[in-house]
């Protein structure tokens, strides 16, 4: 759900990072948070266990200049990938206004890739989403691996609609921004049918 | 989609601002700020420059996501209130409505039965003021100033 405030002449769009656990998510917004301006950026949150894995969200507050007068502000979430946060995810989701699903482009991850769109899609739909209606974007992280499927075959398991897809390295930032521009784009898109 | 927009309009804003800068005074606050639960901040008023604001709206919005989900677990509706009790500092946070969520940050020259006292006026006086907004934001006319907006202004924001 955007926030539209006229009094601040600003728009904040809630955008969420899913997929399985370690496909790159807090990687994606670690590299987005080094490679923006100080002026541009707020602090970047990371509630995350001794081991670095996501425990509750990643949280990063991005300003990505003017439209007609109004600032947009973009609050960037991750959501925890393993399987027992699901409670967690569904929480992250609530509001949310554009997602953008990492896949992990390791074979041996292509049952963890499916698992989790599913259970996107089952926890957009337990809040009145629709993972169809939603401004969508997928990205196929870690290509710089030599284990990988094709772009070919994961766009047939996970792209199915033809959403904006993007081939990424988020260790070295390869398409990080490109997928989130895609994103930030459907979502300013959508506010422009109306929004609600 | 389900949630409907949320919206700011100079008018609420300011009824809003006013009973925050009262809190402020009346429950002997550091700090008070509206945060809607989805994270942003609405409005904030006493010592609010040398809080990292937006990180706090994200924070509490988690913890209080959180704590309702706790509720859930065991059949309650909600947990409206929390408190937290630190060395110098505490935080008192209370949910109005439905959406809205009010913290007060409060060191040794208040008392959590102060804070809890003004918070209670306080957040009955937003209630209303949040009721009245969700009405007009829903009237026909209100168009979103986001209509008229073509691909090239969308483009242009990432053209640097
Ligand atoms: N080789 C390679 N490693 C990557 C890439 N992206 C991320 N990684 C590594 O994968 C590991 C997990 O990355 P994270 O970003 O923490 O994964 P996550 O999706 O946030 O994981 P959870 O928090 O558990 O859901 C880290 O060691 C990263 O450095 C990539 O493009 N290539
Ligand atoms: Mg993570």
């Amino acid at each position: 759900m955007s926030f539209i405030n006229y009094m601040a002449r600003e728009i904040n769009c809630k955008l969420v990072y899913y997929g399985p656990g370690l496909c790159g998510k807090t990687t994606n917004l670690q590299y987005i948070y080094e490679r923006t301006n100080p002026e541009a950026k707020g602090k970047m949150i990371s509630l995350a266990t001794e081991t670095e894995r996501t425990l509750f969200f990643d949280f990063l507050p991005l300003s990505l200049g003017e439209i007609r007068g109004f600032k947009t502000r973009f609050h960037l979430y991750t959501v925890p990938g393993q399987v027992f946060y699901d409670a967690s995810r569904k929480l992250i989701l609530k509001g949310v206004d554009g997602v953008i699903f990492v896949a992990d482009s390791q074979i041996e991850r292509t049952e963890a890739n499916l698992e989790s769109v599913e259970n996107l899609r089952g926890n957009l739909a337990e809040q009145g989403y629709s993972l169809d209606k939603l401004p969508y974007v997928i990205q196929y992280n870690k290509r710089d691996l030599p284990n990988v499927a094709s772009v070919e075959e994961l766009r047939q398991m996970l792209n199915p609609t033809n959403q904006p897809d993007f081939e990424a390295v988020a260790r070295t930032g390869v398409g990080v921004f490109d997928t989130l521009k895609a994103v930030a784009k459907l979502v300013l898109t959508e506010l422009r049918k109306g929004g609600t | 989609m389900v949630n409907p927009q949320m919206v700011m309009y100079e008018e609420e804003f300011n009824q809003i601002q006013t009973v925050v800068d009262r809190l402020v005074r009346d429950a002997n606050a550091k700090v008070v700020a509206i945060v809607d639960k989805n994270g942003q901040l609405i409005a904030g008023g006493g010592d609010i420059d040398n809080v990292d604001t937006t990180s706090l709206a994200s924070l509490l919005a988690g913890n209080v996501a959180a704590t309702g989900g706790m509720a859930k677990l065991l059949k309650e509706n909600e947990f409206a209130t929390q408190f937290h009790e630190g060395e110098k500092a505490n935080i008192y946070i209370q949910l109005v409505g439905r959406q809205v969520i009010v913290v007060v940050i409060f060191d040794a020259r208040s008392s959590l039965g102060l804070v809890r006292l003004r918070v209670k006026k306080g957040g009955d006086e937003l209630n209303n003021i949040f009721e009245a907004l969700s009405k007009k934001v829903a009237q026909p006319g209100k168009d979103s100033p986001f209509a008229e907006i073509t691909d090239e202004d969308i483009d242009n924001l990432f053209n640097d």
